[in-house]
């Protein structure tokens, strides 16, 4: 890399970052140094403190200890007034937030001129703010429509637009927050190329990930966070992924692999069948999955795996051809199928998954509270239930204030582990599982992969949809792709690559799952 | 039938619906700015309360007509202010909140008039706006007439129409409205002021709904009288997801409401004893609800409606 002179050159400096929230300390005493031209990767579980960090960074938080210093274009570090976006953005700061900070009632190019030209004034300087748009679209090979409104944009688009958004102010610091959690395979290498292109420009790029693939591609420099502090400051080069893993657990992490199958009999069956509407329709959709087998979907999200989950949990009735699960043809509802043996890890678990205001024991029981032992004569058993809620607790590793405590103050890890739960409580014989780890880290995700891989191999079949391709390694015994609402047959998983996985779910027809139907 | 088809044809049927409509359309253009910002403001009907009184009073106590206006959007202005407090500043419920400026701004100009009136029995009357009578427009059929018999206040609230279109659409100012009630968290991440952008809109709209009340007071009547405004603004609220959150479906809708009223009282003189009156008297509310059935079924709210902002919160 041709940036040896300018290595020596900070844009970046945290000091001694400390915030507590309450009891819990978020950061302790964090440093942080960004150079010119560097890609320095953020590591840590959930609630490692990354985020936190980010935002004392960007001025949503106050830090209680601890300064930020931002080099001025002449090279000088000075102080950044805290708790302001204005001033960070000012300093040329750029922010791309996890979650899409986007209206999206607006065009992708208004969303970046959105606080770029005075507020009470005229819109007289759109032309030539336009023109430096395009041009950087093209300098950076960061492609999108910017004329139509963003509601109308698929993810990969939005978050070019959102990135976009962020180098169109003089930006020279880059934060990316988790960016290709949602991104597919061929997205995710794109947006490297861009990422490297800017990095070579001089921009300095704080890249924060859960995929240590990608970190290890992609940065010069590891930052590792644990439970609020800095664990590991070192060159990226020399690095694997047992090691990463290891500094951020703490702790030694098994490589996962799927344990033998031993398929029995037929657990859920589709035949041509159509389903849903709009754009996450179903199209003619063929697969068999037995017991003691997972089947991992692999799919961006929103190519029509809502519609093949809403069948599978009887959300959804089919249009035409035939569905047999766990030996009932044809439709039912969701109580039928839970009776049926059906359970459930929904894929947006924070809205169809949990009622987050009601506690941890009511939110585990809550499907089952009806009968012995959750209740008796139509009045609930509260010693029952605290008594389940305690027993998952325990043997669930979740960690929470108590079965008293409203679900939404658990991290996301904690509240899959409970759902997870909730799922296999009576062992179920069809397992759900829709993006089972998305946005959970190591140590939680590991911990919801044994479990399902347990569930297996005690001979329920799993229907595994996942747009992460470690993890659809990691579990399943045979993958297929979904792709604008087709499904492609399954194939063996350990005869593809990951190469042939991304290809079929940008759509590109792949030899390896036969022709598309 | 064919009476009741002529009503249409008469200029005096036109020049009351938009008589009618005059205060609906500033109203609906009020509450439309406040939502387009993510604040409901169920505040309206008691702000054209208190912008009917605070308006009418001024003038009252001598002031300019348009003194009195500015009175009137001053009064609505500082009640949006207050709404924004509750739920902009401090997160409270939109709803609560908008219903309890609503009866708070109702009941403090009730007792405002008491104060200022403990002894009279009917209301003391002052000299309102006058019909423009604008004779070059006369020329124009059934329009024309209409048209010319209304007062500047009329005008202003077409004006308010289309200053609010090219604000919301064509400037920065209106781009930042629209974000922030779409997607608050864009506005902050732009490093513009969420509060700010709310609280802006709540005053402006709300400026606007008492200049609808003020109307009443001081261009459609000549005095204050309790339980003037009968609903008026709830109508405004229905009507702006008739509008779909457009200034100009929202003049529309507020002519058309304008219209069906004007005619269910020509239809209450035409049809006699035959059909009690209370009947005609729901008809324009009836149709509105029938509108909101077939244009607003597939609404599009602005996202974060309702929804208070509050920093770093997940």
């Amino acid at each position: 890399m041709n940036v040896a002179g300018l290595a020596a050159a900070p844009v970046l400096a945290l000091r001694g970052i400390t915030k507590r929230f309450g009891a819990l300390t978020a950061n302790c005493a964090v440093d942080l140094t960004l150079h010119r031209g560097e890609i320095v990767a953020l590591l840590g579980e959930n609630g490692a403190g990354k985020t936190t960090l980010m935002n004392i960074l960007f001025g949503h938080y106050l830090a209680d200890e601890g300064e930020v210093l931002v080099a001025t274009p002449e090279g000088e570090l000075k102080p950044l007034p805290q708790g302001s976006p204005q001033a960070a953005l000012d300093a040329g700061i750029g922010m791309v937030h996890q979650h899409f900070t986007l209206a999206e009632n607006l065009t992708g190019f208004e969303n970046i001129v959105l606080g770029l030209e005075p507020l009470l004034g005229l819109a007289h300087g759109r032309r030539a703010m336009r023109r430096t748009v395009d041009a950087l679209m093209a300098r950076t090979g960061l492609c999108a429509r910017l004329d139509i409104r963003v509601a109308e944009l698929g993810v990969g688009e939005r978050q070019r637009i959102e990135i976009l958004k962020a180098l169109s102010r003089r930006t020279r610091i880059l934060v990316l927050d988790e960016p290709t959690a949602v991104l597919t395979p061929q997205e995710a290498e794109g947006l490297f190329v861009a990422l490297r292109a800017l990095a070579a420009s001089g921009l300095g790029i704080v890249f924060i990930s859960h995929k240590l693939d990608e970190v290890l591609a992609l940065s010069q420099r590891l930052v590792v966070l644990r439970a609020g502090r800095k664990v590991a400051d070192r060159p990226t080069a020399g690095a694997d992924r047992a090691l990463i893993a290891k500094l951020m657990v703490g702790e030694e992490v098994e490589v996962e692999r799927p344990a033998p199958a031993h398929p029995g009999s037929i657990a859920l069956e589709l035949m041509r069948v159509s389903a849903g509407s709009g754009r996450t329709r179903l199209i003619d959709a063929t697969l068999t999955l037995r017991q003691g087998e997972i089947l991992g979907i692999a799919g961006v999200s929103g190519n029509g795996q809502s519609s093949l989950a809403g069948l599978v949990a009887g959300l959804l009735r089919p249009e035409s051809g035939t569905i047999t699960v766990l030996g009932r043809q044809g439709a039912a509802s969701p109580a039928e199928r839970r009776r049926d043996g059906v359970g459930r890890l929904a894929e947006d678990r924070h809205r169809d998954g949990m009622v987050g205001d009601m506690t941890v024991s009511e939110n585990l029981v809550i499907e089952r509270r009806g009968g012995m032992p959750f209740s008796r004569l139509g009045l609930l058993r509260p010693k029952a239930i605290r008594a389940a809620a305690q027993d998952a607790i325990a043997s669930y590793d979740i960690r929470c204030p108590g079965p008293d405590a409203p679900l939404r103050l658990l991290s996301g890890g904690n509240i899959q582990k409970l759902l997870l739960a909730r799922a296999l409580a009576g062992s179920p014989h069809l397992i759900l599982a829709s993006q089972p780890t998305r946005g959970l880290d190591v140590g939680a995700t590991v911990s919801v992969h044994r479990r399902l891989r347990e569930a297996a191999g005690a001979g329920a079949a799993v229907l595994l949809i996942s747009e992460d391709l470690d993890e659809l390694f990691a579990l399943s015994h045979r993958i297929a792709v979904i792709h604008g609402g087709r499904l492609t047959p399954a194939a063996d998983a350990s005869g593809l690559s990951t190469a042939e996985i991304g290809l079929a779910m940008a759509g590109e027809a792949s030899s390896a799952f036969g022709a598309l139907a | 039938m064919s009476a009741a088809f002529e009503i249409l044809l008469q200029a005096n049927f036109w020049a009351a619906a938009i008589r009618i409509a005059t205060p609906l359309i500033f109203g609906v253009l009020g509450a439309l700015i406040c939502e387009r910002a993510g604040v409901l403001n169920l505040g309206i009907e008691g702000i054209f309360v208190a912008g009917a009184m605070a308006g009418w009073l001024a003038v009252y106590l001598g002031l300019p007509l348009w003194l009195g206006v500015a009175v009137a959007a001053a009064t609505g202005a500082c009640l949006g202010l207050l709404h924004g407090c509750l739920t902009v500043i401090l997160g409270l419920s939109q709803h609560v909140a908008g219903i309890g400026i609503t009866l708070f701004a109702t009941s403090a100009s009730y007792f405002g008039y008491r104060v200022a009136f403990p002894t009279v029995t009917t209301p003391p009357r002052i000299e309102p706006f006058q019909p423009l009578g604008l004779t070059w427009l006369e020329a124009v059929p059934i329009v024309g007439p209409a048209l010319s018999q209304q007062t500047a206040l009329t005008w202003l609230a077409f004006a308010a129409v289309a200053l609010t279109a090219f604000v919301l659409g064509k400037t920065p100012l209106g781009l930042a409205i629209r974000a922030v009630g779409d997607s608050p968290a864009s506005v902050d991440a732009q490093g513009l002021s969420v509060a700010r952008l709310r609280m802006g809109a709540l005053a402006a709209g709300s400026a606007l709904m008492a200049m609808g009340g003020a109307f009443l007071t001081m261009s459609a009547f000549n005095a204050f009288f309790f339980g003037m405004i009968n609903g008026r603004g709830w109508v405004c609220i229905a009507l702006t997801v008739f509008a779909s959150w457009r200034p100009g479906k929202a003049l529309l809708g507020a002519l058309l409401f304008g219209a069906f009223d004007a005619y269910q009282l020509r239809l209450q003189t035409l049809a006699g004893g035959l059909v009690p009156s209370q009947l005609f008297l729901m008809l324009p509310y009836l149709l509105s609800i029938a509108a909101l059935i077939l244009v607003a079924r597939k609404a599009d709210y602005p996202r974060a409606l309702m929804k208070p902002y509050i920093k770093g919160e997940r």
